[in-house]
């Protein structure tokens, strides 16, 4: 790419390279402490940003240039296929069988190989992908914006802590009662909102979750507040007593097993009429019902099923830490999963899954970093979305071909 | 009586801080309709911006007078800056892409503005001096209203009149509104619609900026967070006035505003905020495009 | 079809793991725990835990330097019974999820005892994990009642006095030093303030003839307070406490003292900081709070400061003496007890006095320091005084 190295190019990047020093000279230059009126330049910091912000741009209209061909090339698809190739490799289903093949060696194997530790995040990435597929029903398929999917999560952790504490019941029963409970909020946050439209849906259901985290932390005597709750029983099997290392390999196995069982479901509901009907709410509310879908019981099943899997995935998650108070589910939490949804390309199961693992495990890996950990995160969510807004996996839609009707039937 | 009056006056000053951030919110959500979720982090480093400047300008031993101004122009000069800067980077790449996309840009700005600055400056509450001069009328009337209060409730009103004068009646406002309706067809009409984009947020960012210096030094300290809780809170008060509408974000602030003020007086404030999302849901239920948003019709 | 042989495999795949699962619960799980922790040579591993990322870092980082001070001197010395010492950091950024897994990194990595971690969620997250692994945890920091008082954590213990002990204080405090029979109790809704505020509240409510006249939280970071301090000003209390941090406790009382409300504001260890006299300014005047007793004098505290100032060139920051005790206590214990054995450090834990800037300590029973707790202060020309 010599042409990247030109006069012209480098003034270019000088000048990026000047605005950014402007740009970051009060922040990064110079720190006040107003305590002690003392006032401290860092002009090493001025540097540095000169020099970063003149190779990046380098990079960035690189980037750019290579993301939207420049109109004056011979017009060919490559950007298209460079982006399809993938996926025509993901659909293939000889290369699919062994791909799923190997993961599932790795992931049995995978207790054995590695330290806790690491089956412990390990676990944390599951349980994000089931959440990442659950908010994929109602984002990705059925197309309503909700920035407060974490209250149902919430939900889910605080009913099997409630219950446990109360009532004693076992992981084994407060999971589908979590999971019930959640469905039951969802098609309470679904009522009020059947008819609002994008934005406003939006900030509706960011407050139904930042009302929820509200009343977990107000109502003491329900939820005993901020504090929390300790000492939540790990998961574990009636007559068997398990260390602590041998039960955090068995809710990895039961992650997995739960997580396998939401691919599972998720992937037949996409093609089930129900998931047929969220798709085409999606993209045309008004035609959708002149077709005679039912709008209000497609947009309360969106609620209802996306929700579901948060509150199993919130059961898994106080059985994981032990403990919960309010803080684990704020709206950072909420916009989190909504990246992963986001990033891993909306609507397709590869790709929320590559994209959980991606959100949560990078932070884990950064540890070392842990200082620039959020930047970082901040960083990578905007850059994705400028050279891969499709995600990282776009969605392929079903494409029903003339010459595989016959099989298609068979299939349904 | 008086209870109910100073609870008033309270929920106007609390409304006025959330209108000055609202009204960026609304006007940049009007003109291109995206929801900048990066918006309360303008207001967060304008509010920076300023205490630097006021730090340094003070040592070097400048007038009160000359500190404040100089500290206004350089907040505003510098969040503008930034609100261009982040539109080129992470907006305008994204123009033709999903709805989604620019929103999650946004939320990936705001997290990395705020950041940004708890790395390059603190984690801690820094105190912000008092720049605005202490009105002698009001003196006898301190314990129900400060100086600082009637500056923010005039710069709201005064802010609002003018942006809905410059929509209204100049040349930019027009093309402003052109771009709004359609972009394409106001391109092909001849609207320079990137500069249009760009002045869009420069007036936004000039708002938050004010906004960051007036309400940091009414209250007195900041740190790198407030423009996020700032940021949602006038997000939500520009969705209940009606997203897009000015006069709309502004009644959407002082409702929001009172709601959470005779919540807390005669309720409880422990549940302030359930109250003022509550009331959104209701209002939603009952007008579905805000207090003063036009209900569209979809056309088929 | 590509699509429906897929969920075919899918669910073949379903049906091995499931199978896969149960056998491996069954048959190999109740075999493998952790490895026996005797029979170590090599560095001794200590492990501290807490927030050193994020909005709290400035809470977390002046713990892990100065176990690092402790832990240079004592190497210096030739370490523990010939064994040098190594430290592991993690980071928990505060939340409980995150101290799960820092958790059990630190018991992956092998460490032997842990000092941390800073906030009291975090810390009771991170708890569960070590009482598995058998390892002492010493926070400098985590006030939370129940950590010790529930009885059960044998592990853990702490430099710091408990909520508790902060929340008798201020109430005795109040009672008896300012004569306030009706209080208004506030707090921040925050794990800590609203805890301690909870704590004032039921010790207000056991006193005959006093009376609670307002219980409320305030919203961390709200643009005002107003409201609420009309609604003090209502209740006509006369004196408030206040559970929760500085920055909210400087918007109250400036708020409160610009509308001619002089009555006493007596607040927790949050607020006994000098960000908070310098925000409020000339309405700090006279604001009570509490804070560790001043151990400013103990010429181990001398030195212990002037040691951070050689080698970190600024002086140290939150929790810093207490962190500087605990490490101390742990490295006193394990030296004591001649070994890692938990039981062995936890018995010299409870009967091996330490010499530390917070004073001779040792531990009671629950796992709290003896003789370490608070006194008031009051801003007084702008500095804080201990009161007698």
């Amino acid at each position: 790419m010599w042409k990247f190295f030109s006069l012209d190019e480098i003034k270019k990047s000088l000048l990026m390279a000047l605005w950014f020093i402007f740009l970051t000279f009060p922040i990064m230059v110079i720190r006040v402490n107003p305590i002690y009126n003392v006032v401290e330049w860092r002009w090493q910091n001025m540097a540095l940003v000169g020099a970063g912000a003149f190779f990046l741009s380098f990079l960035w209209r690189y980037f750019l240039e290579y993301k939207n061909p420049a109109p004056s090339k011979p017009a060919d698809d490559a950007a298209v296929s460079r982006s399809g190739r993938f996926s025509e490799l993901l659909r293939s289903s000889g290369t699919r069988r062994l791909a799923i093949g190997a993961a599932v060696i790795l992931a049995l194997a995978f207790p054995y190989l590695f330290s806790s530790y690491q089956v412990n995040i390990m676990t944390t990435a599951l349980i994000y992908v089931v959440l990442g597929l659950g908010l994929n029903i109602v984002v990705g398929l059925a197309g309503l914006l909700d920035l407060g999917y974490v209250a149902f999560y919430a939900v889910g952790a605080y009913s099997y802590a409630l219950l446990n504490l109360h009532f004693g019941l076992s992981f084994w029963i407060c999971l589908p009662i979590g999971a019930a409970l959640a469905a039951l909020f969802g098609i309470l946050l679904g009522f009020p909102v059947l008819r609002l439209r994008g934005d406003y849906l939006a900030i509706v259901t960011l407050g139904f979750g930042e009302i929820i985290r509200l009343v977990l932390e107000n109502w003491n005597d329900f939820s005993k507040g901020p504090s929390g709750i300790a000492g939540i029983p790990r998961p574990g099997i009636p007559g068997i007593e398990m260390s602590l290392n041998a039960s955090s390999v068995f809710l990895y196995f039961l992650m997995i097993a739960l997580a396998l069982f939401t691919i599972m479901v998720v992937s037949r509901l996409r093609n089930s009429r129900i998931g047929r009907a969220w798709i085409a709410l999606r993209e045309d509310e008004i035609a959708c019902q002149a077709m005679g879908v039912d709008k209000t019981k497609t947009k309360l099943t969106a609620f209802a099923l996306g929700a579901t899997w948060a509150g199993m995935g919130g059961v898994m998650f106080a059985a994981k830490t032990t403990f919960i108070n309010p803080a684990s589910f704020t709206f950072l939490e909420s916009a989190i999963i909504l990246s992963i949804v986001v990033l891993g390309g909306m609507g397709s199961i590869i790709g929320v899954i590559a994209s959980a693992f991606i959100l949560i495990l990078l932070p884990e890996y950064l540890r070392a970093f842990s200082e620039y950990r959020m930047l970082i995160f901040g960083a990578v969510l905007v850059i994705m979305m400028v050279f891969r807004p499709q995600g990282l996996i776009s969605n392929v839609r079903q494409t029903y071909r003339f010459k595989g009707l016959q099989e298609n039937k068979e299939g349904d | 009586m008086d209870y109910f009056l100073e609870l008033f006056l309270g929920g106007l000053t609390r409304g006025s801080i959330y209108a000055l951030i609202a009204l960026g919110y609304t006007m940049v959500y009007g003109i291109i309709e995206l929801i900048n979720f990066a918006h309360g982090e303008i207001y967060m480093i304008g509010a920076f911006t300023a205490l630097i400047a006021a730090s340094v300008l003070n040592i070097m031993g400048f007038g009160p007078v000359t500190i404040l101004i100089l500290a206004m122009v350089l907040a505003i000069v510098y969040s503008c800056a930034y609100g261009v800067t982040m539109e080129k980077i992470a907006y305008k790449p994204l123009r033709h892409s999903t709805r989604l996309a620019p929103l999650i840009s946004a939320i990936g700005m705001s997290i990395f503005f705020q950041n940004y600055v708890l790395l390059a400056q603190t984690s801690d509450f820094l105190p912000f001096p008092s720049l605005l001069p202490e009105l002698e009328i009001l003196e006898p009337y301190a314990y129900i209203i400060r100086s600082s209060e009637v500056f923010i409730i005039l710069t709201t009103f005064g802010v609002m009149v003018l942006l809905t004068l410059l929509i209204k009646f100049t040349r930019i406002g027009k093309a402003m509104r052109a771009t709004a309706q359609d972009r394409t067809m106001a391109m092909l009409v001849g609207v320079d619609v990137n500069r249009v984009i760009s002045m869009t947020f420069i007036i936004g960012s000039s708002m938050a900026a004010i906004g960051g210096v007036l309400i940091a030094s009414h209250i007195g300290q900041i740190n790198f967070y407030i423009g996020f809780i700032a940021g949602i809170k006038a997000f939500t008060a520009a969705v209940l006035g009606g997203i897009g509408s000015i006069p709309g974000a502004v009644l959407g602030s002082l409702v929001l505003g009172w709601t959470e003020s005779f919540a807390t007086g005669y309720i409880s404030s422990d549940y302030e905020d359930v109250f003022a999302f509550g009331f959104l849901v209701l209002i939603l239920i009952f007008r579905p495009a805000g207090l003063l948003g036009k209900a569209t019709t979809q056309k088929v | 079809m590509a699509r429906f042989k897929n969920a075919q495999s899918l669910k073949k795949g379903f049906v091995l793991t499931v199978a896969a699962v149960a056998f491996v619960a069954l048959v190999v799980l109740p075999a493998t725990s952790f490895a026996a922790k005797d029979a170590k040579a090599g560095p001794l591993k200590i492990g501290v835990g807490g927030a050193h990322s994020g909005d709290l870092a400035s809470y977390g980082l002046p713990t892990v330097k100065a176990v690092e001070l402790v832990v240079k001197a004592k190497n210096d010395a030739g370490g523990i019974n010939g064994r040098m010492i190594e430290l592991l950091t993690q980071d928990d950024a505060c939340k409980p999820e995150m101290a799960v897994n820092a958790a059990s990194k630190l018991v992956t990595d092998g460490a032997e005892a842990i000092i941390g971690h800073i906030c009291s969620g975090a810390t009771n997250a991170a708890l569960g994990i070590y009482k598995d692994a058998k390892l002492v945890v010493i926070s400098p920091s985590a006030t939370n009642t129940d950590l010790t008082h529930s009885g059960n954590n044998p592990n853990f213990f702490r430099t710091i006095g408990s909520d508790y002990a902060q929340a008798k204080s201020i109430v005795d405090f109040s009672l008896k030093n300012l004569n306030a029979k009706n209080i208004a109790v506030i707090h921040d809704k925050g794990d800590y303030g609203k805890g301690l505020a909870e704590l004032a509240k039921s010790l207000l409510e056991a006193t005959p003839g006093v009376a609670v006249a307002l219980f409320e939280g305030v919203t961390p970071g709200a643009v005002d307070y107003s409201a609420v301090v009309q609604k003090i000003k209502q209740s006509k209390a006369d004196a408030v406490i206040f559970g929760g941090y500085h920055p909210e406790a400087s918007k109250i009382v400036t708020q409160m003292r610009r509308r001619g409300m002089k009555i006493p504001f007596i607040s927790d260890d949050g607020v006994k900081d000098d960000t908070f006299i310098k925000v409020a300014g000339k309405y700090a005047e006279g604001v009570y709070a509490t804070g560790p007793k001043d151990t400013s004098k103990n010429p181990l505290t001398i030195k212990a400061i002037a040691d951070h100032k050689r080698v970190y060139g600024e002086d140290p920051g939150a929790f810093f003496i207490n962190a500087y005790a605990a490490a101390q206590a742990l490295v006193n214990a394990i030296e004591k007890a001649g070994s890692t054995d938990f039981d062995k450090i936890v018995n010299a834990l409870h009967n091996e006095p330490v010499e530390t800037p917070l004073g001779n300590i040792k531990f009671d029973e629950r796992g709290d320091a003896i003789g370490v707790g608070f006194s008031i202060y009051q801003v007084q020309n702008g500095v804080y005084v201990e009161m007698e």
